[in-house]
């Protein structure tokens, strides 16, 4: 086997005249936490989609494990999990019957299937709940038990089509704890997509996707080094000064921002303790930023990732009601 | 081997999820119910004798069975429908089982459980004077199964067409009561007036419930309960293989329909 688990090349997807997905080329490293990082429409589901056979691709090749995922569709759906937007849950069957059908239709031995769910469900603090129907659960136990779901095939690779879209930062915060002790104790590849800036610095690498094009892709780290340099904010007892002073010593252009100064440096971790030894106790306030993800995708499109975000459980809620209408 | 775990799997949910909702067993035994003993005892005494010793209800007994095997068999595009709605198809369509199996699970689970609900109706023949013995059941059952995977697959079928709920069960309306209404299932089928005739010859239920009745009522060629076409009287094995086709075609139809779609 090689190293790269998931390998995609000039992948194109065209929808009549849209093209989702123009030509892109990637690959995944076996245990790697990736993310696909962009707005809504940018082509990161139907890149999942393709990845996980559910849609053909116009054009290109991509594989997992080295196999095709058009020509060797069944054998890629048994080495991949998926955990999609839109629960894919039989409502009316319990926790524990959801689990055991899916080990039935990956044909999970029951002699594994069955310690494996005990696990899996203890594991996303479930197992108290296995017999109940899952209409009683919440949103945020509904995507828990998908994400157990998901799992109990040992699937190579895991991919979660923004896995935590609509649940609050609690139940958000325990969905990233869960995949991120998977990977620690199975080694699990993940493949996720997010339009979360915070959620995709967690992941090992980014790929940033607009337009369905790639733009960029890298470390969480050295993406931010890319737009560059860390930002200091100070408040001082005379900011006019204080703004001559930072010229005159580090020749550096401070910019007036609210009630104080802000400016930028190579190295804010560096550059702050001299600065305040410097300073002293003119320093009335001091904070240092680093540059995020959010900045990044500015610099790179020039538009903000999330400004057209109403409200993700609006949007869900819309999407729920416009699918009823579109089918 | 892959293929059969796929079609029991699929098969299974949904015989878990019946009887998860037994309430549906009694719920659609009561219209069949009804039209048996209110409809059928409220014209009895003013229809007289339909056949040798037959009053209507029991000649519409077999009908009933027929009609409650059809409209219950339809169920499988409901669930298909159904599972679309709400999402759960998507982690069929992704599972590594072939689409050709999850089609025939599903024809198959709504086939069994059809065939549960005509087999609750056939326990009432006594109340109406209609003897069964053990031999004309299990005649019964194999023609039960047929009628009920034939129009189990025309639902699929339907399914994989017609995505959104309310427009499946108007489309399913507008199908199952004339399919119903135009078998024979409530009265003979000769001495029609043509335009009649014709609908009622090329209405496949009506290959489905003839054959029900001959069973249950006696397959005499020369009794009211035989159908003929261009001018033949029909064996009960004529009948079969009429409605054999057309339930073979619906599979095949089905099943690559069901592949078809993304």
């Amino acid at each position: 086997m090689n190293d790269h688990i998931i390998k995609v090349e000039n992948l194109v997807k065209r929808f009549g005249k849209l093209v989702a997905v123009d030509n892109i080329s990637f690959s995944v490293a076996a245990g790697e936490i990736f993310g696909l990082l962009g707005p809504n429409g940018a082509g990161k589901t139907t890149t999942i989609n393709i990845l996980c056979t559910l849609t053909r691709p116009t054009s290109g090749q991509a594989t997992i494990a080295g196999l095709d995922v058009v020509r060797q569709q069944s054998q890629v759906r048994r080495l991949i999990g998926l955990v999609f937007q839109d629960p894919s849950l039989d409502e009316r069957l319990s926790g524990l019957q959801n689990l055991r059908f899916h080990g039935l239709v990956y044909g999970v031995p029951a002699a594994v299937r069955e310690p494996r769910m005990e696990q899996l469900l203890r594991m996303v603090e479930l197992w108290d709940k296995r017999h109940h129907k899952v209409q009683t659960y919440s949103g945020g136990m509904k995507r828990r038990l998908e994400l157990a779901r998901g799992l109990l095939h040992h699937p190579k690779v895991l991919f979660l089509d923004e896995p935590t879209l609509g649940l609050d930062p609690q139940t958000r915060n325990r969905i990233w704890e869960y995949i991120l002790e998977l990977r620690e104790r199975e080694g699990t590849t993940i493949f996720l997509t997010t339009h979360y800036m915070d959620e995709a610095e967690k992941a090992d690498r980014i790929a940033i996707i607009d337009y369905g094009k790639l733009i960029a892709m890298d470390t969480p780290e050295k993406l931010k080094k890319m737009v560059g340099r860390d930002i200091i904010s100070v408040k001082t007892d005379d900011n006019d000064k204080a703004s001559t002073e930072i010229k005159l010593r580090y020749q550096i252009e401070a910019r007036y921002d609210g009630d104080g100064l802000s400016f930028e440096v190579a190295n804010g971790e560096e550059f702050l303790p001299t600065f305040l030894k410097e300073f002293g106790t003119r320093i009335l306030r001091v904070s240092l930023r680093r540059p995020s993800l959010d900045d990044v995708f500015l610099k790179l499109t020039g538009r903000e990732i999330r400004e057209e975000e109403v409200s993700d459980t609006f949007r869900a809620m819309i999407r729920q009601h416009g699918r009823r209408m579109r089918r | 081997m892959n293929h059969l775990r796929g079609v029991y799997t699929i098969w299974y949910r949904d015989i878990l999820r019946f009887w998860h909702d037994r309430m549906r067993l009694v719920g659609s035994i009561t219209f069949p119910l009804l039209f048996l003993f209110v409809f059928g005892s409220g014209l009895s005494a003013r229809m007289g004798v339909l056949g040798p010793g037959v009053d209507f209800t029991q000649f519409i007994f077999p009908g009933i069975i027929g009609m409650t095997v059809l409209m219950s068999s339809f169920m499988a595009g409901v669930s298909v429908v159904w599972d679309r709605e709400f999402g759960f198809l998507k982690e069929v369509l992704v599972a590594p089982i072939s689409r050709a199996a999850v089609a025939a699970g599903k024809t198959l689970g709504s086939a069994t459980i059809a065939l549960l609900q005509g087999m609750v109706i056939l326990l009432f023949a006594p109340l109406i004077g209609v003897s069964l013995s053990v031999g004309t059941v299990l005649t019964l059952l194999p023609l039960m199964f047929l009628l009920a995977v034939s129009l189990g697959s025309l639902g699929v079928l339907m399914a994989t067409r017609i995505r959104s709920m309310e427009a499946f069960q108007a489309a399913m309306q507008m199908l199952m009561f004339p399919m119903v209404f135009l078998s024979g299932a409530f009265f003979p089928v000769q001495g029609l007036p043509t335009w009649m005739n014709v609908l009622v010859k090329v209405n496949p239920a009506t290959y489905g419930i003839t054959p029900i009745r001959q069973v249950v009522l006696g397959a005499d060629p020369s009794s009211p309960y035989a159908i003929s076409l261009f001018g033949q009287t029909l064996t009960i094995w004529n009948e079969v293989a009429m409605l054999a086709i057309f339930g073979i075609t619906m599979i095949l139809l089905a099943i690559w329909s069901f592949g078809n779609q993304e």
